[in-house]
């Protein structure tokens, strides 16, 4: 089966004081339907793949592969207009916070209503009924109540659920998820998974997962990458994390706290030069 | 023997919202005690509360048997307790040196002798003096945090404060500050109150613990029980099961 995102030997470089710096050197991902889940820590990469498959890659920077195919269209040569059209439509991404990734001044209903009149051809009454459906989708209570309110009536795990109905209710193919959960409370965090995990799987999706926390990750995807420094260093089933084999992988492992361990001090990283080569 | 910290049926209100509701915790000396919560339970007022920077409007604060009298914290108080924030990125003056970061509390509390201190103090945090002269936004984060523990521990306090002291950076970075932590803590006996919402490295850090949610403290327990299971409070296994990551609940 072909897969819904082909990406060989993606580059993407931004223009730095003492030359141009290289954040992706190289990153080659396959994905199908499924969950893949990209971990990393902070500048490796893993946020500008994540946008550079989106197409929302700062102007400065430029952005090189050799392939770079999302089912039949080739991402490399579309036109913006044409960019403009799949995003929201066949990909979405799912940002961090819902505090700054919502428009302040728009009702919630508004900004869903939004993404559905962009690219399909509605009337308001269907729009409304849609977009109602998506909110009861993700497991908001009052759906009709919700739809009036602005973000910031809303608490942080209803955010990120409207912001997933606003990106899902188009029905896209593709999924980015960029930090989803990362500015939630755990045990809302694990709620929000669960909506998301449940919609991905009955609509047949792709997800691309990004995100710091490598328990989580493992816990919640198929696969895992884990990039370092702008590449790839390994790529393994979550079941195998145990069995990681690049040192990195396995630090990262090693330096988490565990409840029930009693590792004082706890291992930290050993960071080998020879990794970011 | 009198607690470090004592805390007492304590309230916090602002404009008529409870933020923390007849809370009482007991610390003692060279005791580490985590309070652990999730946003709005009142664990960040708690420690805000502590170092006078929350209105209380009930209960008493004593520090080593002395009560703290309402709003007032004169300047030993402030060498005997100090507070280490969340976000090394917003606690250092982004246009001061970490020299004069730290130059600062010395001259506060008429420290002689600043220039072996500083020194020091980079030292013991593992900075070493090629650091000294440097600003904020030309070290990492985990760097950052580094300074302003060292910031926290220059004026040799005997109660620090640490809220989510790591929770802004990368899990190997944070592996190297609570090690940091524990290790200072080891060397000058000192008692830690430290506020996280992650149960894994309180877990870790601390040997008791209260949970807190809306504002109450649901539970306190020694951190050991965490491993044995041996909690009561729903919400307490709750927060448990949530740090082991997700689990897949087979749809029926």
């Amino acid at each position: 089966m072909k897969p819904l995102l082909d990406i060989e030997d993606l580059r993407v470089t931004f223009p730095g004081r003492s030359g141009p710096i290289q954040a992706v050197r190289g990153v080659s991902l396959k994905l199908g339907r499924e969950r893949l889940g990209i971990v990393g820590e902070s500048g490796s990469g893993k946020s500008q793949t994540g946008r550079a498959i989106m197409g929302l890659t700062p102007p400065q920077a430029t952005v090189t592969a050799k392939k770079m195919m999302f089912n039949d269209i080739d991402l490399l040569t579309a036109s913006p207009k044409q960019r403009r059209s799949l995003r929201g439509k066949q990909m979405a991404m799912i940002l961090q916070d819902p505090k700054y990734s919502l428009n302040p001044v728009m009702t919630i209903g508004r900004q869903i209503i939004e993404t559905l009149k962009t690219h399909e051809k509605v009337s308001r009454a269907e729009a409304r009924d849609r977009a109602l459906a998506m909110l009861e989708a993700v497991q908001i209570r009052e759906p009709k109540r919700v739809f009036d309110l602005h973000p910031h009536e809303v608490s942080g795990g209803m955010g990120q659920r409207a912001m997933i109905a606003m990106m899902l209710v188009a029905g896209p193919e593709l999924l980015i998820a960029d930090e989803p959960t990362s500015a939630l409370d755990v045990t809302v965090q694990l709620e929000v998974l669960a909506i998301l995990d449940r919609l991905v799987a009955d609509r047949g999706m792709g997800l691309l997962f990004i995100s710091h926390d490598l328990r989580l990750v493992s816990t919640f995807c198929d696969r895992v990458i884990v990039m370092y420094a702008g590449k790839i260093v390994e790529e393994l089933a979550s079941a195998d994390l145990a069995n990681a084999q690049h040192p990195y992988t396995r630090g990262l492992l090693n330096s988490l706290p565990r409840i029930g361990q009693d590792r004082h001090p706890l291992p930290v990283l050993d960071r080998k030069p020879e990794w970011a080569l | 023997m009198t607690a470090a910290l004592e805390v007492k049926a304590l309230g916090v209100e602002y404009h008529g919202h409870k933020a923390l509701d007849n809370v009482s915790v007991s610390v003692a000396r060279g005791e580490s005690f985590g309070l652990v919560g999730e946003s709005g339970s009142g664990k960040s007022t708690l420690l805000r509360a502590v170092a006078g920077l929350a209105p209380v409007s009930a209960g008493s604060i004593a520090i080593d048997g002395k009560a703290l009298r309402q709003g007032k914290r004169d300047r030993a108080f402030y060498r005997e307790v100090q507070m280490v924030f969340q976000d090394p990125y917003g606690s250092l003056h982004p246009r001061q040196t970490i020299d004069r970061a730290l130059l600062e509390p010395l001259a506060i509390h008429g420290f002689d002798n600043t220039e072996n201190r500083i020194v020091r103090a980079l030292e013991e945090v593992g900075l070493g003096k090629g650091f000294r002269f440097r600003y904020p936004h030309q070290l990492s984060g985990g760097q950052r945090q580094r300074v302003a523990i060292a910031r926290a521990l220059i004026v040799e306090p005997s109660i620090v404060l640490l809220d989510e002291p790591t929770s802004a950076l990368d899990a190997s970075v944070q592996a190297e500050i609570l090690n940091l932590l524990e290790q200072t803590r080891k060397a000058r006996k000192l008692t830690f109150v430290m506020v996280s919402h992650d149960l894994a490295v309180v877990n870790h850090m601390c040997e008791r613990l209260a949970i807190m949610q809306g504002g109450h403290v649901v539970e306190t327990l020694p951190a050991t029980a965490l491993a044995d299971h041996a909690f009561k409070a729903d919400y307490t296994k709750k927060l448990f099961e949530a740090s082991d990551g997700f689990t897949r609940r087979e749809q029926a």
